[in-house]
């Protein structure tokens, strides 16, 4: 279902056109409201008048997760503290968290991007759906629970954390829907498996997977162990949240909100737009918020915006699957490595859970990659069992990750349960380099 | 004429071992032999004992990878040379051995081996009457 064909369906020149007229407006509003953007655009020489439709964004500066870290905490909020109603702060690894503050009509827009959403993957009223992303600073929880209550189904705000119980709720209550992360959504098969709760008794349909980058080889590995339909949900707590974008049924590219965030992709070297279609770094401009607006933030997400039009009826541009971050991009003898396609190459081989950790170094000012996999308990058989027969498996996997990645890697192959299983954004990288 | 053996991928790190011999002593299962394979990062521990298949399913409850090999275990003479006259009779008849461990059971010298010729070994085993212990023996004796 559709929940808002009026936006999501709207000709290409109609929202060419809104979206010019929200960018002007929201140039005016951050000229006026926020110093930072001030000096930025009087240092380039730039007023509100010089925005007049969408494609003068490529004039306007852009922002950086550094420019919002410096700026900590309200600096770049736009809004006077009485009107926010709800402050976020985004999972910073290094210095300062993010803090997003959403006044009402933030939060309204958000909740209806989630509800248009969760639609799109046919969640209604009859559902009973549970949020497992975590409740608190992280916005996923809150962001997902009122897009659920907005479409009206019963949300069951699980949480991360106490996945047994969760299971049995699933179980003993009929959910029919799930958001979390992909691979928390592994990590519950795996808790449900070693509950003895098996697919036919159990009611999912739907989930809505996001938060962290994942491939078709994962969704089809959830799906398969499920038994739903996973659908990928895009979002950034720098923009908003969960539901910047998402899929339809056609499960080919997640759709922007793009009346809300207008999508680019730039060369993330030189800075320029990139033509439609190619693969670089995403940027976003969020047209209507109201707390903390920024102009072309730079995600790192590295994808493309998709060409075409979706068979499923909607019109807002389609984004495809990220690629992988211009900043978790590995560097390993010259070559670009991402973990994603690790992963990738570790879901084809059966023997394998789908947990992997990439430990690289610098031995004798040579990178070293290696790769350890966890063997699945199910397939150590007494064919395995001599180190010879190990070795065998270690190479063929060592084989496919180097007609994959292009360099070799050393495989080490772990008992059952000896990788650690994330409950948030998978970790997946030990870099003992120090190139920095 | 085989006895099952338990195999078992463990981490080369402190207290597997032991985690594994904990779960053997909570379900009453008394080991005979055993004997690790072991590689920097990993071993292959190898046990001989008291209800095998029993054995199996607990340690897989307990979330380790294990499995049931196939293993013959033959009764050796017990005097210099007893082995050796064994495996000739196996080498020569081109059985390959994967791996090989001993063990005294009784006062008696056992030889333990795996092979991925097993009807081979099984056919020489016959027609050379080599003396080998079965699950059966092997039970009664603990």
């Amino acid at each position: 279902m559709i929940w808002n064909p009026t936006k999501e369906c709207m000709s290409r020149d109609q929202m060419r056109e809104l979206q010019g007229k929200r960018l002007h407006k929201i140039v005016e509003y951050v000229y006026h409201n926020v110093p930072f953007y001030r000096n930025k655009l009087q240092e380039m020489d730039l007023t509100p008048a010089d925005i007049r439709s969408i494609d003068d964004i490529v004039k306007l500066p852009f922002t950086t997760k550094k420019d919002l870290r410096d700026n900590y905490p309200f600096g770049l909020q736009a809004a006077p503290q009485s009107e926010i109603i709800r402050i976020h702060a985004s999972s910073g690894t290094t210095g300062n968290p993010t803090i997003v503050g959403y006044t009402r009509k933030d939060i309204s827009i958000w909740s209806e991007c989630m509800a248009r959403s969760l639609s799109s993957y046919g969640v209604g009223r009859d559902d009973i759906f549970s949020v497992s992303y975590g409740y608190g600073l992280f916005t996923g929880g809150l962001g997902a629970h009122n897009g659920v209550e907005m479409v009206g189904a019963s949300v069951v705000p699980a949480s991360t954390g106490n996945t047994e119980k969760h299971a049995r709720l699933i179980r003993d209550l009929g959910i029919t829907g799930i958001a979390c992360t992909p691979s928390y959504a592994l990590y519950l098969a795996e808790t449900m498996d070693r509950l003895g709760i098996t697919k036919d008794q159990i009611h999912l349909r739907v989930g809505a997977f996001g938060a962290e980058p994942w491939t078709e080889n994962m969704r089809t590995e959830i799906q398969e162990r499920l038994g739903l339909k996973g659908f990928n949900l895009y979002g950034l707590s720098e923009i908003m949240g969960p539901s910047v974008s998402y899929e339809c049924e056609c499960q080919d590219g997640s759709h922007i909100n793009e009346d809300h965030f207008f999508p680019e992709i730039i060369d993330p070297v030189t800075l320029e737009p990139l033509p439609a279609g190619q693969t670089g770094e995403l940027v976003f401009t969020t047209l209507t918020k109201e707390g903390m607006p920024v102009l072309r933030y730079r995600t790192r997400d590295l994808c493309s915006l998709l060409p075409g039009e979706c068979p499923c009826g909607r019109t807002n541009v389609r984004m495809s699957a990220i690629h992988g971050r211009s900043d978790d991009m590995l560097i390993i003898r010259g070559i670009n490595v991402f973990p994603s396609q690790v992963e990738s190459v570790v879901l084809t081989m059966k023997e394998f859970a789908p947990v992997y950790m990439l430990i690289v170094d610098r031995i004798n000012n040579l990178d070293t990659l290696m790769v350890q996999v966890e063997l699945r308990q199910e397939y150590f058989t007494a064919t395995l069992d001599s180190p010879v027969a190990i070795a065998e498996l270690e190479k063929q996997l060592a084989a496919k990750l180097r007609s994959v990645l292009s360099i070799s890697a050393k495989v080490q192959i772990k008992a059952p349960g000896t990788i650690e299983r994330s409950q948030g954004k998978s970790a997946h990288v030990i870099d003992k380099r120090k190139l920095y | 004429m085989t006895i099952s053996q338990l195999s078992i991928f463990i981490e080369n790190r402190t207290g597997t071992l032991l985690k594994v011999l904990d779960l053997m002593k909570q379900s009453k299962i008394q080991m005979i032999a055993c004997t690790i394979a072991e590689t920097a990062e990993y071993g292959i521990f190898r046990i001989i004992c008291s209800e095998p298949q029993r054995a199996c399913t607990e340690l897989k409850q307990a979330g380790l990878a294990v499995a049931i090999s196939d293993v013959f275990a033959l009764e050796l003479d017990n005097q210099p040379g007893g082995a050796a006259d064994v495996v000739r009779f196996l080498g020569d008849a081109g059985v390959d051995i994967t791996y090989m461990y001993a063990f005294l059971l009784g006062g008696r010298g056992i030889l333990v081996f795996r092979t991925d010729e097993g009807d081979l070994a099984r056919k020489v085993i016959a027609d050379n009457n080599l003396p080998y212990i079965t699950e059966k023996e092997l039970a009664g004796t603990v």
